[in-house]
């Protein structure tokens, strides 16, 4: 159980250390990369499956910028800066958008330790026998439902 | 299952169901659902729905349309690179030069659209009123816009009026109901 728990955290921090990691040195962007990575605004798909006014003009955009020599992120914080984060169809791995990549991996981590811990108490209760919580019957009432069921069989 | 477990179980589900319950009535007590022109289209005059936005035309200058309170405005939507936008741009001017002196003004709000692209278009149709950036569609949503160009009347107490116009002002299909709105916004409707 605990060895489950601390896998799921040593996940979390590798997936988190992966995400926050620096970009490698920079190769000319792609184009075809870049329209799969940014969104259209007006319709919300990404450039390279839209073929709306603006996704065109914004595909222009990354051609004559990418001529001119910007980097991938440089072409990105343009395009943020005219339309906002929301252009990104990823969330930034930074700052509070960071939350975006991490919380489902750490909904995933909560949910395995949850399901494990139920799996680890049922087959112990299966084990056991019987619920250590369960009272069982009072006595008074079990000698009447003997007494009912003696009735019965007579 | 031990009768804790069971507790803690029941609280989690009990929880989960209250927080998607609370997520549903926070969607349906304040989501956009149409925004403004959707009250405005069941006969309703709500009031516009505010914005401050950078200006287009002027450098580092900001406008909100409570600076307009107290006139009569027709507000715009609009991105450059919409055919219908271009069609109607002269009519809007023409507009905004014939009643500006009964205190009526035009309010232009490029959305979804390149700074640089607005701006070679208001030059290019002589577009003298103010207009405002908003690059990212943010009044969109509260206004109820659904597409370029669309165009609102909010009369001097703030409050929307006549129709939401879809498409150029000046088109046979919009021209009377563009004509009604004015006279609305300027509290001489029939």
């Amino acid at each position: 159980m605990i060895r489950l728990f601390a896998a799921g955290v040593a996940a979390l921090a590798l997936a988190g250390s992966t995400l926050v990691a620096p970009a490698t040195a920079a190769s000319p962007p792609r184009q075809a990369d870049l329209e799969a990575e940014i969104v259209c605004p007006t319709c919300h798909t990404t450039l390279d499956m839209s073929t709306s006014p603006i996704a065109a003009r914004m595909k222009t955009f990354i051609r004559v910028r990418i001529a001119a020599g910007d980097s991938a992120e440089e072409i990105k914080a343009k395009l943020v800066d005219q339309f906002g984060p929301a252009v990104l169809a990823e969330p930034p791995k930074r700052g509070f958008d960071l939350l975006a990549w991490l919380l489902p991996l750490a909904a995933l981590v909560v949910g395995i330790v949850v399901v494990g811990a139920l799996a680890w108490i049922w087959s112990r209760r299966r084990e056991t026998g019987a619920d250590p919580d369960d009272p069982g019957l009072d006595p008074d009432l079990e000698r009447r439902v003997d007494e009912e069921l003696a009735r019965y069989e007579d | 299952m031990t009768g804790r477990a069971r507790t803690v179980g029941q609280i989690f589900a009990i929880g989960a169901v209250a927080l998607l319950l609370g997520l549903l009535v926070w969607k349906l007590a304040f989501g956009s659902g149409g925004g403004a022109a959707n009250e405005l289209a069941k006969g309703k005059h709500p009031a516009a729905p505010a914005f401050e936005l950078s200006r287009l035309d002027v450098s580092g200058g900001k406008m909100s349309l409570a600076d307009l309170r107290g006139k009569p405005v027709i507000v715009n939507f609009w991105a450059s690179w919409c055919i219908p936008c271009k069609d109607e741009a002269p009519a809007l001017q023409k507009t905004y030069e014939k009643y500006r002196a009964q205190g009526l003004t035009v309010l232009g709000v490029d959305a979804q659209d390149f700074r640089q692209d607005a701006r070679r278009f208001t030059k290019r149709f002589g577009v003298t009123y103010p207009v405002v950036y908003d690059g990212s569609g943010s009044t969109l949503g509260k206004w109820g816009v659904t597409g370029f160009p669309e165009t609102f009347f909010v009369d001097r107490s703030g409050r929307l009026v006549g129709e939401r116009i879809q498409g150029g002002i000046d088109t046979e299909r919009n021209k009377a109901a563009y004509a009604r709105g004015i006279q609305a916004a300027l509290g001489q409707a029939q």
